[in-house]
This record gives C-alpha cells, sequence and structure tokens, in this order.
C-alpha cells in the first residue's frame, strides 16, 4: 500500500535544476533510501515532502490527500536533521515533548507518553540534562524519540549519522532498522554514504542531478546497475569499454581493450546491436584469479592478463590487472584462508574468470 | 622560557592597563566621600556630599529623566534590533550588514547635527520624544549587531523543525529562536540603556529647551566647578553601571544552556 506519492515534482534554486520532475511511491512501513552525491537534489527533495522548500511543480500526496501546499507544521510527518536540531534551551524531556505541546496534548498524558519514549530510547536519567550536557550518540537518541513521540505517518531522516564515529554509526545503523520495525513507521531515508543505503533500506533510489538513475531493492542496485553512474557510485566497479562482436540466443560476444574478447550471458541478447559500443560493469569480488588457466568449471569466461600491482586490505587483496590498451582491471582476491597470504607478482600472467551472468552491458548512452 | 616571558608581557601590560582605565575612576569616587568643597588634598571622611546630591531636586529629576529615557529607547531598540538582526542572519544582504553599523562608527556630532536638522526640518518640537528618538536611532545597531552575532553560531536548523513539530511560524519564533538569541538581545539591551544614560552630544542636540537629563545637568553644574556633588552624582553612576554589568553576566550564563 502507497503512503507516499510524490508526482512529478520539480524544483529550481536560482536557475539550477535541483529536482527535476521525480516521480517516486513510497509504501507504507517502508524503509526507503534516497541515495546519491551531494548536490544531487536528495536532501531537497526530503525538504519538500517536509514542506520546508516548495516544489515549483508537482504534487506529494501523503496517504491519499494532498499535502503540496501544507505548512509544515500541518504535516503529521517528522523530520530528524543532520545537526540533530535539538533546542539547546531545553531540558531532553522538554525536547521530545514539544510535538506534543504543540499538539496541545494534556499534561498528564504528556507526561506519561514522554516517559515511555525516555525508556523506550534508554534516556530516563538524562531526561533534566540539557542537550550540551549529552553525548553525539544521546542527542541522535533525544533527537528520534522527539520525532517518533506522537506517532507520525512518516519520518525523513536527513543523513541522521554523518556525525557520529564510525563504530557508533554502525551500532545505530542496527538500533534503527530495529526501530522501523518495531514502530513500523515508514522511514525516508537521505544519505550519500552506499554502505549505509545497501545496509539499512528495503528499497533505494539512487539520485543524480536532480534525477532518479535507478529505484530497485539493495541487492538488484548492487548487481544489476543500469547506469553508468550507479555502477561506478555504489562500492568498486570495473567499468570496460566494450564492443558488440556477435549475438546468439542468449549469449553476446563482447570486446574490450582492442584484443580481449570473452562472451557473456544476457536473455535479451537480441536488444543488442553488432558493433554497438557500451560499458561492461563487473564488480572486483566477482573475478577468479589463478596463475594458470586451470578453472575446473566449463562455462567460466576466461582472461588472460599481467598483474599490475595489489592493495592488501585485511579481509581481501585488491589486485590491479593490465588489459593493455590502457585499461584496468581490479580483482578482489578474498583472504579466506589462515595461511599467510600468498600475493601475485608485478608483471606476473594471470588469468582472471567470472561467471558470464556476473556482469552487466551497459548503453553508452546512459552514462 | 619564551612563552614564559611573553605571558609575563601579557599580564604586565593586562595590570597596567587595568590601572590606566581604573585609576582616574576610583580617584573620584574617593573624592565624592571628601570633607572639602574643592577637589584638592584629602581632609577627612564624609557622607554629606550624598545627602547634598540627593537633596538637590534638579540632579534627581534629571536622573529619573535619564532612566525614564534609557528604558523606552532600549525597549523599542530591544524589539527593532532583534527583528532586524534576525533579518539580517537569514537574507544575508551584502549592503545591508555594513550599513547598520555606520551609526555605531558615525562621530556622535554628525549624528547629533544631522538628526536636528531632520528634526527642524519635519517641524518636530524637540523635547524628550526627541530624545527618546535620538536614542532609538543608534541604540538599534548595538542591539542589531548582538543579536546578529549570537545568531552566527546557532544551528538554524532549529527553526525548521520546530515548524517539522508543530510550531506555527510564531510559535517557532517566539518559544525557539528568541529563548536561542536571548543573551544576545539582552547584551544589545544593555549596551543601549547604558549607552542611552550616559550619552551627552546626541541629547545635547536633540533636547531643546526645556527637557534635561543627568549627564546635561551634571555638565551644567561643571559651568560652576567641579564641586564634590558632581563626584557623589558620578559615583552612582558608576555603581549603577556595573550593577547592570555583573547582571548582564550573571544572566547569560544559564541561558546559554
Amino acid at each position: 500500500m502507497t503512503i507516499l506519492e510524490i508526482k512529478n515534482v520539480t524544483k529550481h534554486f536560482g536557475g539550477n535544476l535541483v529536482v527535476d520532475n521525480i516521480s517516486i511511491d513510497i509504501k507504507k512501513g517502508e524503509f526507503f533510501t534516497l541515495l546519491g552525491p551531494s548536490g544531487c537534489g536528495k536532501t531537497t527533495l526530503l525538504r519538500m515532502i517536509a514542506g520546508l522548500v516548495a516544489p515549483d511543480s508537482g504534487q506529494i500526496l501523503l496517504d491519499g490527500v494532498d499535502i503540496t501546499n501544507l505548512p509544515p507544521e500541518r504535516r503529521p510527518l517528522h523530520t530528524i536533521f543532520q545537526s540533530y536540531a535539538l533546542f539547546p534551551h531545553m531540558t531532553v524531556a522538554d525536547n521530545i515533548a514539544f510535538p506534543l505541546k504543540m499538539a496541545k496534548w494534556s499534561k498528564n498524558k504528556i507526561e506519561a507518553q514522554v516517559n515511555e519514549l525516555l525508556e523506550d530510547v534508554q534516556l530516563s536519567q538524562f531526561k533534566d540534562c540539557y542537550p550540551h550536557e549529552i553525548s553525539g550518540g544521546q542527542k541522535q537518541r533525544v533527537a528520534i524519540a522527539r520525532s517518533l513521540v506522537d506517532r507520525p505517518k512518516l519520518l525523513l531522516l536527513d543523513e541522521p549519522l554523518s556525525a557520529l564515529d564510525a563504530r557508533l554509526r554502525e551500532h545505530m545503523h542496527m538500533e534503527l532498522v530495529k526501530l522501523q520495525e518495531e514502530t513500523g513507521v515508514t522511514f525516508v531515508y537521505v544519505t550519500h554514504d552506499q554502505h549505509e543505503a545497501l545496509a539499512l533500506s528495503n528499497r533505494i533510489a539512487v539520485l543524480n542531478h536532480g534525477t532518479i538513475e535507478q529505484l530497485d531493492k539493495p541487492d538488484i542496485i548492487y548487481s544489476k546497475p543500469k547506469t553508468h553512474f550507479v555502477a561506478d557510485f555504489l562500492g568498486k566497479c570495473n567499468l570496460l569499454k566494450a564492443e558488440v562482436l556477435a549475438t546468439t540466443n542468449d549469449a553476446v560476444k563482447l570486446r574490450v581493450a582492442d584484443s580481449i574478447e570473452f562472451s557473456i550471458k544476457d536473455p535479451a541478447s537480441s536488444s543488442y546491436q553488432l558493433g554497438q559500443i557500451g560499458w561492461y560493469s563487473l564488480r572486483p569480488e566477482k573475478l577468479k584469479l589463478s596463475s594458470e588457466n586451470n578453472f575446473n568449471v566449463t562455462h567460466l569466461s576466461v582472461i588472460k592478463s599481467k598483474v599490475n600491482g595489489y592493495y592488501y586490505y585485511g579481509n581481501g587483496t585488491l589486485y590491479e590487472l593490465d588489459l593493455g590498451n590502457d585499461t584496468k582491471l581490479q580483482v578482489m582476491a578474498p583472504n579466506h584462508t589462515s595461511d599467510e597470504v600468498k600475493f601475485f607478482v608485478d608483471n606476473s600472467e594471470i588469468y582472471v574468470a567470472f561467471d558470464p551472468e556476473a556482469g552487466n552491458f551497459l548503453d553508452t548512452g546512459s552514462c | 622560557m619564551q612563552t614564559n616571558k611573553l605571558s609575563k608581557v601579557f599580564l604586565f601590560g593586562g595590570i597596567f592597563t587595568f590601572l590606566f582605565l581604573y585609576i582616574p575612576l576610583i580617584v573620584l569616587i574617593l573624592y565624592s566621600f571628601n570633607d572639602s568643597k574643592i577637589n584638592v588634598g584629602w581632609v577627612g571622611f564624609t557622607l554629606k556630599w550624598y545627602k547634598v546630591l540627593f537633596a538637590d531636586k534638579e540632579i534627581i529629576h534629571a536622573g529619573v529623566n535619564s532612566l525614564l529615557i534609557a528604558f523606552t529607547s532600549s525597549s523599542i531598540s530591544i524589539v527593532l534590533g532583534t527583528l532586524a538582526g534576525v533579518a539580517l542572519h537569514r537574507y544575508k544582504i551584502p549592503l545591508l550588514s555594513g550599513l547598520v553599523m555606520v551609526p555605531v562608527a558615525t562621530p556622535e556630532l554628525l549624528v547629533g547635527v544631522s538628526l536636528l536638522l531632520f528634526f527642524l526640518m519635519i517641524n518636530f518640537t524637540l523635547g524628550y520624544t526627541s530624545i527618546i528618538l535620538a536614542h532609538t536611532a543608534f541604540s538599534i545597531s548595538f542591539v542589531a549587531v548582538a543579536v546578529k552575532s549570537r545568531m552566527f553560531g546557532m544551528d538554524d536548523s532549529i527553526i525548521d523543525a520546530a515548524r517539522d513539530l508543530g510550531a506555527s511560524p510564531f510559535k517557532a519564533f517566539w518559544l525557539i529562536l528568541i529563548p536561542t538569541i536571548l543573551p544576545g538581545v539582552i547584551a544589545g539591551g544593555l549596551m543601549a540603556f547604558t549607552l542611552s544614560v550616559d550619552d551627552f552630544v546626541i541629547t545635547f542636540f536633540t533636547a531643546g529647551v526645556g527637557a534635561t537629563t543627568l549627564p546635561l545637568a551634571i555638565y551644567s553644574m561643571l559651568k560652576m566647578g567641579v564641586t564634590p556633588e558632581v563626584n557623589a552624582a558620578s559615583t552612582v553612576i558608576i555603581l549603577f553601571t556595573l550593577c547592570l554589568a555583573s547582571i548582564a553576566t550573571k544572566l547569560s550564563p544559564q541561558i546559554f544552556k
């Protein structure tokens, strides 16, 4: 069931088109993420949902009701700001009580509800502290409690974890997912951190230059990127310029770096044109390395190459291979044995194997 | 060693500066307790100049005028200056933030003369109203600058958050913005109040014939020589200013939370 409908929303700032005719349907109870680099329009879109910025055109519907022209205080949703935006002159308890006071709840009901929320976020003993007296993680939890205290239909989160250190951030990831499942409130989450987006979301919309590049589940976004931008923005990805040499039933023969040829599998092979140039995207961890061509699985595609260098990451080692003609290929080799890692030395010959379905052929028009 | 030497320089420099600032004031206060009609040589302790001061109806009248003028003009400039400071922070119009400083930097003589010409041009009768208007005009700048600098370090999203959590624009302003910038408002307001109490030049030009304030009254007493009564009046003003300053610093840390 759809709870939030964004219909053809557009926004300019000055002469710049920031959000370009975006439409998204967000389902009830979903953890939805807007992911993109800074300046892609994700925060502007979020602020338009919150009512803090008015769209130039388009409509926003919450639960079937057009809220496009409602002021922020009359929208049954709340925002968690990057800076938490706690009121510095109010105690933790007063901060959490604020939305209830605005909604004119009775004193007793406010106190009971605030105490319940304080317990939920384990901050009961800090209720009389001022925001400057508590830690960043605690401030974060106060902001969350304050935004959930009157059970909004939608919670908007604007890079809420970016001010926390890495360890606390990971801890908060789990907390957020748990909280979202417990409360059942729909979350719309804005971030530029791809790991965060992949780990937290039910669905992700990848934004670039004010438009949606791809909208899908995290695993699809990661393994089947539709555009050059998505492949490049999420994780490490090899993007090889490739030419279509031949197509058969469900296989396509590609040539990269002028000399290396291999076959890929694609049921939609009929959509390829001979001589077409595009990008072949391959994730470094989907490639296997061996010093001899002894992959005993026959269906793999194999390329012969040369080692150019490596970076030791601990859990894996990233090799950079030279395919010739200024084309590089990165391969992530997992260090999954307890033995000492034996590195492939520079300039040695090496064979790379991958599943013909591991990568994706992207039209050049999509970059 | 180098830093040690440097810190000694700062220490002595600081002590010297304070002595330079306060020795004349201390002498003035001491002589207000001197049992002599002229300010030369210590004769003995007395409180009689204070008795003379508080029996002097003209001085008391002028003092009450000064307080009323200061209260009215600083109240008006707190309201207008706060609005101006908030607007300057929010809209960041380049020329305006410079222009608001002009009254602070302009020589008082110029301000006084220009106000006098302006009042005459619009046929405004000089008196207490014109003094209040003149004091308000220069006080607004001080409040606006104090509020603007207070807002500079403020997290702007708290206003968005207030709206988002159900506050109307007015409630967001009154319940969230005002308490947050209150230290700036108070600092600016107290500055406006003290500047109004001791302003001489601008008041001199805009007072007209009948109106008088404490600085004007003291000035006219000086024409007959510096009597210890002037010292006593000055001591009262100094104590009053000190009280205001300490109230301001006492209030601020609590409001800062």
